[in-house]
């Protein structure tokens, strides 16, 4: 039976031709598996079994309340809010942080002089801590001495986050964004250098310009490492830019930047309402998870390895 | 034995290891960072030198929410330090805890620590004890609002650098004049919550929430809606409008308006004045809360913020007479007035404020003493003893973002505040059932 | 792109008031002095311990999650995508699913796991719990997938074991990939602040990254921003170090595939 449900909905690809045996896989996928399950199926079948109880934060007693949690979150006319935000939030920023991604990747393939700078200085924002760009975000927008802030002053422009929705909605997005680009450029890049020379030179004898070739060969051939990164930038956007919302906007102004992951960490960590929050994080990863199940099944036929 | 003792002295002389032999190690987990943390560690090597019995090992875990999720993490994994220092809105979670928490006065009392509760500051003790009087916690670092104004500024604008104003309506009017100056805006305030609402209300004497804002109970309905609150919120709102208050966001994010001068006054904890102080190069002046003196009852006396230390259960029970002992020792008088004049909290203690009195030090510091001159105002009523409510940080969140909802005209005051009120207490009533 | 890090920069050359009051676009003169404080000195002001040791724990903890994690997800990869086996699907989907929980959620459990593992303040315990990833593995799938059947069909016909396939064909193959992921997973590990937070118990302990955010959160006390800008530039010169190093991987025809 599980070999039903594994072929109908979560069957994914390999390689057609493949080793026999089973010992060998067996082995390979041990220390992953291991790993896996002690550190992280365990601790998560935990958090999902808080979901169902009403317990006190220093576990000393607990309740069990089967689906109310669930009931609670459901019925709070904010969520359903927080929940459209974080959709359109997280797909904005992956949009962005992958076109310009490529973009960047792209000529630094192509200038081969300066890349070795320029590819240097493209992965520094993902070197800096999540907490310190945070710090220094508000170092460039805060509204009295931000230095981008004076700025658009000058323009007559007034920034201000704290008051103005809008505003902390751009300011989060520029922030979660700015840590991924970097992420996908890396990416990109190693997926353009393994694209081989000799086919975009036949492409060019055979008189296709530089954007035909790019469309043609280029981008189909980075498919995978596209896909790749649409998956792993949006669990990102949903499940780890916490750290970026609490050091820039911290949820505000009203609840207009409180995305799923902010909530859930207010929730759990700050009010230590633990059931709440587990159930917040089983809503979400269900979220996830069907998102990713969806681009499985519907992009991944069509990608030609 | 004495060979054994003799290979350990050597041993651990080699090792130079701070825990040396026989002594008990007593772990002390606290969300101090920068210099402050420098002073608890001089006062935790103090009393390590003054006996030879316990160590106490300072760990800093930090920030208020982070130190408080670790020690959960820590007791429910059996391992949890001694000592845990926990802010105050955490307070009722811990007090529900009972089965975790080892309460002090207890504590001192097993272990034979002389301990009188009526030493301590009314203001402060009566934040962290039970309804009898019986402290549960032990203050370690308080603060209150006071209200700052830039001197320099003050002159520029025409008005007596030495007549700092007193009610809203001498804030409006002297806001008035520093922008007639060019100065952008009046004043600005820090932790909106904390400062306009609960201590707003304190201060006038009216309640935060039902049951002595929740000391004498679980079943506490908050009352922050009440129409003095309701007027000040619409009064924000308008002031806002022509920056006469200016938001500068949660938390201390406001600061830079006052640094800057962009501000010519803020509303700030007392524990801010040193850093206020060394980093500003115009003259500050401190002096007390403004209130509405057309309200019956203001000023009252404002209520504490800061943490206090918890004593974890599930250790070994020689190990707490240290933590008794150390208690005892930071609430020493030389040692609890050098802290408060280092650190800029309140003296915990009546004797280590008449102490700081006679040296002298609130004469060569102007403005130290507003912050427990504000405290001791008037005898507490239940309305300004302190606040115990249960998922507070939630609600304090709840409570910024309607004032920031407000601000931008997408409620009214009254909607706004109705809106903390029914959705704050639906919290507490969590709390209350989970703990019940 | 870069702004951030220069604002940064420009903070760790001026004093504190000028970090309060509005910092301008370029440099000041306290370059000296503040670096100069901070390395020397030490920032023991700021309580905290020497900049050394602190260094070193990053190092060893960015290096261990680096190399595990590359290794385990190598083979798991190859395992889920050249072998045909009866649960190779699921297994596939529970390393997945490891991204689709956050951290904050499932942190509480895992210190549990790792306290009753008697792993608390060891560097074991702060490395092993995050090599569990999935996306180094994901990567590694999707990069197996692009490589020709042909290869494989001659390996077999070769009489090659897969652990040969693996180490002489596919590994050298992805090269540019595993450096890429060699940063990535680098400064990953390099910027862990809260789970060293939560199971060090002991100053010795202590990450970089621990000791810049002990700076700069104070709650009462204002943070020394210029020094907490010159540690954080010093706490990147490392995982930049670890980006030139890998540079030289990223050599365009590194290796030539013929269709």
């Amino acid at each position: 039976m599980l070999g039903g449900i594994s072929k109908g909905l979560i069957e994914m690809r390999g390689k057609r031709v493949t080793f026999g045996g089973v010992i060998f896989p067996i082995v390979f996928l041990a220390p992953q598996l291991i790993v896996t399950l002690v550190f992280f199926v365990w601790p998560a079948l935990q958090s999902l079994r808080t979901s169902l109880f009403e317990q006190d934060p220093f576990g000393l007693s607990e309740k069990f309340i089967g689906f109310e949690n669930f009931i609670k979150i459901f019925n709070d006319a904010e969520y359903l809010e927080v929940v459209l935000l974080t959709i359109s939030f997280s797909v904005t920023t992956t949009t962005i942080t992958m076109s310009l991604a490529l973009l960047f990747a792209v000529l630094a393939d192509r200038l081969v002089n300066i890349s070795t700078i320029y590819k240097s200085l493209l992965i520094w924002p993902y070197a800096v801590a999540p907490a310190i760009a945070g710090v220094l975000w508000w170092f460039l927008f805060n509204p009295t001495i931000g230095i981008l802030a004076r700025f658009l002053s000058i323009f007559g422009f007034n920034w201000n986050h704290f008051l103005n929705s809008n505003h902390a909605l751009i300011l989060i997005i520029i922030a979660s964004s700015w840590k991924q680009i970097s992420y996908n450029f890396l990416f990109y890049l190693a997926g353009l250098q393994s694209i081989p020379k000799s086919l975009l030179e036949a492409a060019s004898i055979d008189g296709a310009d530089g954007f035909t070739r790019f469309k043609k060969i280029t981008f189909p051939l980075l498919m995978p490492t596209t896909f790749f990164l649409i998956i792993t930038n949006l669990v990102y956007a949903f499940c780890d830019t916490f750290a970026v919302v609490h050091a820039t906007s911290a949820g505000g102004p009203g609840n207009s930047t409180t995305t799923m992951i902010y909530k859930i960490y207010r929730d759990g960590f700050e009010a230590l309402d633990l059931g709440l929050s587990s159930a917040q994080s089983v809503i979400l990863m269900f979220l996830v998870g069907a998102l990713t199940l969806i681009q499985f099944r519907y992009i991944e036929r069509n990608i030609h390895y | 034995m004495k060979h054994y003792a003799k290979y350990m002295l050597f041993a651990s002389a080699l090792t130079m290891s701070s825990s040396a032999y026989a002594q008990i190690n007593i772990v002390f987990w606290h969300a101090m960072a920068g210099e402050m943390g420098n002073k608890v560690d001089k006062i935790a090597n103090d009393f390590n030198a003054s006996q030879k019995e316990f160590h106490i090992q300072t760990v800093y875990k930090g920030t208020y929410t982070e130190v408080m999720t670790s020690a959960i993490a820590a007791y429910r994994a059996k391992q949890p330090p001694h000592i845990v220092q926990v802010f105050e809105v955490g307070t009722a979670t811990m007090m529900a805890a009972k089965g975790a928490i080892y309460p002090v006065h207890e504590l001192m009392k097993d272990q034979k620590v002389p301990f009188d509760s009526k030493d301590y500051l009314p203001a402060v003790a009566s934040y962290f004890s039970d309804t009898k009087g019986n402290m549960i916690s032990f203050p370690f670092n308080a603060s209150t609002p006071v209200l700052y104004y830039n001197k320099d500024l003050f002159s520029k604008a025409g008005l007596d650098p030495n007549s700092p104003p007193k009610t809203f309506k001498d804030m409006e009017s002297y806001s008035k004049k520093l922008q007639a100056v060019g100065i952008p805006c009046g004043f600005t305030t820090e932790w909106p919550s904390f400062m306009q609402f609960e201590n707003f209300s304190a201060y006038h004497n009216q309640p935060i929430s039902t049951k002595e804002n929740g000391l004498d109970g679980l079943d506490a309905e908050l009352k922050l809606n009440g129409p003095l609150q309701v007027k000040h919120l619409q009064n924000l709102v308008n002031w806002q409008k022509e920056k006469i208050f200016d938001y500068g966001g949660r938390g201390d994010s406001s600061k830079p308006k006052f640094f800057s001068g962009e501000c010519g006054m803020t509303i700030s904890s007392a524990g801010a004045r040193l850093g206020i102080i060394t980093n500003m190069k115009a003259e500050v002046g401190i002096s007390l809360l403004p209130y509405y003196d057309d309200a019956k009852g203001a000023p009252q006396n404002s209520i504490i913020g800061g943490a206090s230390l918890w004593v974890m259960k599930g250790l070994k029970s020689e190990e707490y007479k240290g933590a008794a002992l150390f208690f005892d020792y930071f609430a020493k008088p030389d040692v609890q007035s050098w802290w408060h004049q280092q650190t800029g909290y309140v003296p915990i203690t009546n004797a280590a404020y008449e102490l700081t009195r006679k040296q002298g030090f609130y004469e060569k510091n102007p403005g130290t003493d507003v912050a427990i001159k504000q405290l001791n105002l008037n005898p507490p009523t239940e309305n300004s003893k302190g606040l115990r409510l249960g998922n507070f940080v939630q609600i304090r969140a709840i409570v910024d973002e309607e004032l920031e909802n407000a601000l931008q005209g997408k409620k009214t005051p009254k909607e706004a505040l109705d809106s903390v009120v029914t959705r704050g207490n639906e919290l507490l009533r969590a709390f209350q059932k989970s703990n019940s | 792109m870069v702004l951030p890090v220069y604002i940064a920069f420009v903070s760790s050359t001026f004093d504190l008031s000028r970090n309060l009051t509005g910092l301008p676009l370029w440099p000041g003169p306290y370059l000296f002095d503040n670096y100069k404080q901070v390395i020397f000195d030490g920032v023991s002001s700021q309580g905290l311990p020497p900049i050394g040791p602190m260094i070193f724990n990053s190092f060893i903890v960015a290096l261990s999650i680096t190399l595990g994690k590359i290794s385990i997800s190598l083979l798991s990869a190859f395992s889920i995508t050249y072998f045909n086996f009866k649960f190779r699907s699921v297994a596939f989907w529970i390393i997945f699913a490891t991204l689709m929980l956050p951290v904050e959620v499932r942190i509480l459990p895992t210190y549990e796991v790792v306290a009753s593992l008697n792993l608390l303040n060891t560097y074991t315990g702060l490395s092993l719990p995050l090599i569990a990833s999935a996306t180094a593995t994901f990567l590694f799938r999707q990069l197996f997938m692009t490589i020709p059947d042909e290869l494989t069909e001659a390996a077999k016909i070769d009489g090659a074991n897969p652990i040969h396939f693996l180490y002489y064909i596919l590994i050298p193959m992805s090269r540019t990939n595993i450096a890429a992921l060699f940063v990535i997973t680098f400064i990953y590990g390099w910027n862990q602040y809260l789970w060293p937070l939560l199971i060090t118990k002991d100053v010795s302990f202590y990450t970089i990254i621990m000791g810049i955010q002990r700076m700069a959160r104070a709650s009462d006390f204002q943070p020394q921003w210029h020094l907490v800008m010159s540690t954080v530039i010093l706490a990147l010169i490392p995982p930049v170090m670890v980006v030139i190093v890998m540079q030289k991987q990223f050599v365009k025809g590194l290796f030539e595939v013929e269709k």
